[in-house]
């Protein structure tokens, strides 16, 4: 089955808003989605980490450049 | 036949007493998971990461956190609009503040049991982690078979840290769990629960007895109120309640108020609305972003810049370049002597 890749914009958004449009977001995905988050509040470091290993889910890249956060989670 | 396994849903704080309730239930073989709802007024989170000099600070979010100690899944429903009719027409009215405690109580479990009987997940009861006599509002003996009541969820409510203190509820008469081995806590003493904490292996857990809502406190309550009676109707966004976390609000006059950065993050937090509101900045030397809400009339430009100078390293010198922007982009600058000190009035702050 093929993956697909999304992404969701959570720019200027504050924890826990990034969170809760993730967990909403995922819950249209299918297991095998990427979903790419790109978020401006470092709080998304610690909570999307920790919702992903709740749920399941899990994080594969975690970058930050000039204060963006990208956060690309795999659908389980 | 085999037993079926019940399931129950928590609220879920981020405080101790939530997390050892659905702790507590977790270990009798119930299904837990939880839930939490975004209102807008949840203190930690927003003003650590706007403020700089917070950025040090641990940043987390104390639900999920509680979840993933308690090992449950955690739901976080945002209630932001729903959640308005709570703060605007508390049928039980407001607590020392503008804290509703009691009508969010009745909010918050008549949304988690909406939640919990949808057909897809099938939950059969909910808990808290109320302690009857803890909170003067909410979390009163007469006042926990009223938010079992209200809330619609009558006797599928439990509170397991109290639960012996009140009559027995569906899953306990049931034998879904066993009351023997909830509690009877009361009162505000928090040794009992801090007790347990220690017997169940928690070490860390977030201020003990909650204190979480920005509406519990006093100068928030005072800047929502003074937002409702400078518009003359009681309403609010989303991005009004945010911004009165933001920065310094001082009203000169009654239709307009000037919202002032402390520091470089609120600075930054303010500019981000630059496109929603007249802002002020000075430009001849180092200074706070301030935004302008309301409609300015005739001087009110030039009293506002002097203000907004008065809280910049200008503010001994005679003469300071403001700079304004209006909302289309639109630029002008203006020489202003900073206000003196004493001629920002004390019942100018919000």
């Amino acid at each position: 089955m093929s993956e697909h890749h999304f992404e969701l914009d959570a720019r200027r958004l504050l924890c826990p808003m990034p969170v809760i449009r993730t967990q909403d977001r995922i819950k249209t995905l299918k297991p095998g989605d990427q979903l790419k988050v790109i978020c401006s509040d470092p709080g998304v470091l610690v909570d999307i980490p920790s919702w992903c290993r709740i749920h399941g889910h899990e994080v594969i890249s975690s970058d930050t450049a000039d204060s963006i956060i990208t956060i690309t989670i795999l659908v389980r | 036949m085999s037993q079926q396994q019940r399931k129950a849903v928590a609220l879920i704080s981020g405080g101790l007493d939530s997390m050892l309730a659905a702790r507590v239930i977790k270990d009798q073989g119930i299904h837990v998971e939880g839930i939490n709802f975004f209102t807008g007024f949840c203190v930690e989170g927003h003003t650590h990461a706007i403020r700089l000099k917070d950025r040090n600070k641990q940043k987390r979010n104390n639900a999920l956190w509680v979840a993933e100690q308690v090992g449950i899944k955690l739901h976080i429903i945002d209630v932001i609009e729903e959640y308005k009719d709570v703060v605007l027409n508390p049928v039980h009215g407001y607590g020392q503040n503008l804290n509703p405690c009691l009508d969010c109580k009745i909010f918050m479990v008549n949304k988690a049991q909406a939640w919990a009987w949808m057909e897809e997940n099938q939950f059969d009861f909910i808990i808290t982690g109320e302690v009857v006599g803890q909170r003067p509002k909410s979390q009163r003996k007469e006042t926990m078979p009223l938010i079992a009541r209200e809330s619609g969820a009558e006797d599928r409510l439990l509170r397991p840290l109290c639960a012996k203190n009140l009559p027995p509820t569906l899953p306990e008469r049931e034998g879904w769990v066993n009351r023997d081995a909830l509690f009877d806590f009361h009162g505000r003493n928090r040794k009992p629960q801090m007790a347990l904490a220690e017997k169940l292996g928690f070490s860390e857990y977030s201020q003990p007895a909650g204190g979480c809502c920005f509406l519990t406190d006093k100068t928030y309550s005072s800047k929502l109120a003074d937002l409702w009676q400078s518009r003359g109707e009681r309403n609010y966004e989303f991005d009004d309640i945010m911004l009165l976390k933001v920065g310094r609000h001082i009203r000169p006059k009654p239709h307009y108020k000037l919202i002032i950065s402390r520091e470089e993050g609120e600075n930054h937090y303010l500019s981000g609305y630059r496109k929603e509101f007249i802002s002020l900045e000075s430009k001849s030397c180092n200074g706070p972003l301030a935004l302008l809400d309301g409609v300015p009339r005739d001087d009110d430009i030039e009293q506002a810049a002097s203000i907004v100078a008065r809280y910049g390293q200008g503010r001994d010198l005679p003469e300071v370049l403001v700079e304004i922007r209006m909302k289309d982009g639109s630029v002008t600058e203006l020489k202003v002597k900073p206000l003196p000190a004493d001629e920002v009035l004390n019942s100018w702050h919000v």
